[in-house]
């Protein structure tokens, strides 16, 4: 027992280095681009693509993508690689019209994956011994773990546009998505006192801070993290487990719920818990529900995300 | 025992007044006076204050209280039982059978997790069951080492269909790995209702045969001869530990290291009897895990450290302290 709960740790710890590790991802400008697409595309293989692990050289523009990343493969769609795609791992619920396969993007099998043929591999985990073997096969690796803040997101949106041929696409994506934020960020208006929330990943109160890729999302409408004050929050990436008291006591202004799909939860099951029902947010009915997956990922959908939460901030406004 | 006792009334008034929210000790007191029946006693507490206190702090002590009595208990009786030293309650398979009854809820379940208890209590005790009968039929000589050995067969197998689960539905993988690590975070008072009933039937039953304990460390025949039916009372023991054990870690999860630690702890401070160890055991085991759950809420508060982590750090070296100072050893036969 105790060897498996040794090796569950490890997994949580590599689990959560990968949410929290650097992303180095930056772009070489591969050489002026035309005003025609598709010749801007053509002209710029051999390109080298600079991923969180190193400099990946991609001789000619891939036609069997294989995307092990959740986030990755919504990204793909987006910038107008779809078609590229030869097959995404199990997560990949988005859009539902991409090759879902069975394959592992945490555990990945390299003889899975090779049968695919590909000749470019996408992945979120920083897996080292993997990128090895498939490189060891001749086949170029991405790695683009979980992004910091979305500056590192721009960033893997234009390293995946270069490496498939994209690159322009790519950039009128990363405008569209700024423009998008910035409109729904315009639209709320500064609160008068600074909002704060519990941003909720499981029952058991694991959150996350305002330093996290999703917390630096909801400081763009003005939201801060009741986990910023919490110690040893820093210590976990930036996702503590907090203490039930301690959220008791924040009385946050707006309660996020990330755990609605994996672990069943509502604002009424909330509602339900034992000294809840007193919190400011329940009672103002200012809980909300949060798509899980959509909450974990650090692609175009962010966007969703945050028209939402920026719909709900708005409603309460005007009630107010 | 009255140190023991003393201890953890200690522990436990330490533990309902310190928190990561502050709350003055009077108006602790006063919560809890409001919710004594009858008494009609009216606190002047604020209502946020009151439902800290009543509704997250005061179940979380107590439903660390039970299963800290129920583990150390256990631990006990199965020390006794197999005349092992290293025998803790989850010998015989209870906590591998379930964390796999955890993972198959959690794994296939779907919606809330309320039914989470349930399942592993019933993979607990199906896996004590099954080392039981397995332990039991290859024949009566060696008893105690067959069903050791099918224990920890039995273990093994259902670990590793947990651990296969586990990692083929990576995206509940913190759910189960919070499961296994035990905890008390989230203790609520329903918790308490639910496993009371059977945890205090098996400490009523493991305290009823103490005495049995004593005569079958003895030796088999002796215990025959003073009239005691060596195969029923074992029987007896390890169903009414199995029964305390599995409920006690369907709420709480795998907390290790209490099982084993308190009761050679009280053994090697208290007495080698078991009219002894049991009672104290449990006492000690109570105020042990309030104690390690107090500091597992407060020690990076507000941020929660996962309480077996607590258990093996202050209580490995608690022990070896107590072992050295004792020098007597751990001896099971001739103490």
């Amino acid at each position: 027992m105790f060897k498996s709960i040794r090796r569950a740790t490890a997994t949580i710890a590599v689990f959560l280095a990968s949410l929290t590790a650097p992303v180095v991802a930056s772009i070489v400008p591969a050489g002026p681009i035309g005003s025609d697409p598709a010749g801007a595309a053509a002209s710029s293989f051999p390109t080298t693509v600079h991923a969180a692990n190193g400099k990946v050289k991609i001789a000619s523009r891939p036609t069997a993508v294989v995307s092990l990343s959740p986030t990755a493969t919504e990204m793909l769609y987006a910038i107008g690689a779809g078609s590229q795609v030869k097959a995404v791992d199990s997560y990949s619920d988005y859009p539902s019209n991409a090759p879902h396969t069975q394959l592992s993007g945490n555990d990945p099998n390299v003889e899975a994956i090779a049968q695919y043929k590909p000749d470019l591999v996408i992945m979120s985990d920083e897996a080292p011994s993997v990128d090895r073997q498939v490189e060891a096969l001749g086949i170029p690796v991405l790695s683009e773990p979980a992004a910091a803040n979305l500056n590192q997101a721009y960033a893997q949106f234009d390293a995946l546009g270069q490496a498939t041929g994209h690159l322009a696409p790519a950039e009128a994506e990363v405008s569209k998505i700024k423009g998008q934020i910035a409109h729904i960020v315009a639209s709320v208006h500064k609160p008068a006192h600074p909002l704060t929330y519990y941003y909720e990943l499981d029952q058991t109160y694991y959150s996350a801070t305002s330093d996290t890729f999703i917390g630096g999302l909801f400081r763009l409408l003005g939201l801060h993290s009741i986990a910023d004050s919490a110690k040893g929050a820093a210590a976990a990436g930036g996702y503590p487990q907090l203490n039930g008291e301690f959220i008791l006591k924040a009385n946050p202004d707006y309660i996020f719920l990330a755990d609605t799909l994996c672990c069943a939860q509502s604002p009424a099951t909330v509602a339900a818990r034992p000294g809840w029902s007193k919190m400011s947010a329940v009672k103002g009915d200012r809980v909300l529900s949060l798509n899980d997956d959509i909450a974990s990922r650090w692609g175009p959908r962010v966007v969703v995300l945050l028209s939402q939460v920026a719909a709900e901030l708005k409603a309460h406004q005007a009630s107010t | 025992m009255v140190i023991a006792a003393v201890l953890m009334i200690v522990v436990a008034a330490v533990a309902l007044c310190v928190g990561p929210v502050t709350v003055p000790p009077s108006q602790v007191l006063g919560t809890l006076l409001a919710h004594v029946p009858l008494l009609h006693f009216h606190t002047s507490t604020p209502q946020l204050n009151q439902a800290i206190v009543w509704q997250l702090r005061a179940p979380r002590v107590v439903l660390a209280g039970i299963v800290g009595a129920m583990l150390a208990a256990g631990g006990a009786a199965y020390q006794g039982l197999f005349r092992n030293p290293l025998a803790d309650p989850y010998l015989l398979g209870v906590a591998a059978g379930a964390g796999l009854g955890a993972t198959i809820e959690i794994v296939y379940g779907g919606d809330s997790s309320s039914l989470l208890p349930v399942f592993a209590f019933v993979g607990g005790a199906l896996a004590v069951a099954a080392t039981y009968l397995i332990g039991v039929a290859n024949g009566k000589r060696a008893w105690g080492y067959s069903i050791v050995l099918a224990g920890v067969a039995v273990a093994a197998l259902l670990t590793a269909i947990q651990t296969y689960l586990q990692q083929r539905d990576a995206e509940q993988i913190r759910q189960i790995y919070d499961w296994i690590l035990g905890s008390f975070s989230v203790a609520s008072w329903s918790d308490v209702t639910l496993i009371l009933p059977y945890v205090v039937v098996s400490a009523v039953v493991l305290l009823a045969h103490r005495r049995m304990l004593d005569v079958l460390r003895v030796g088999e025949e002796e215990a025959g001869t003073l009239g005691i039916h060596p195969a029923r009372t074992r029987l007896i023991v390890v169903a009414a530990a199995t029964l305390g054990t599995a409920a006690a870690v369907s709420v709480s999860g795998l907390i290790g290291f209490v099982g084993i630690i308190v009761a050679h702890t009280v053994r090697l401070t208290a007495g080698a009897s078991y009219r002894i160890i049991v009672p104290v055991a449990m006492v000690g085991g109570a105020g042990f895990l309030i104690g390690a759950d107090l500091i597992a809420r407060t020690v990076l508060s507000p941020t929660e450290v996962p309480i077996g982590v607590i258990t093996a750090c202050i209580g490995a070296p608690f022990f070896l302290a107590v072992l050295v100072s004792r020098r007597g050893g751990v001896g099971m036969g001739g103490s």
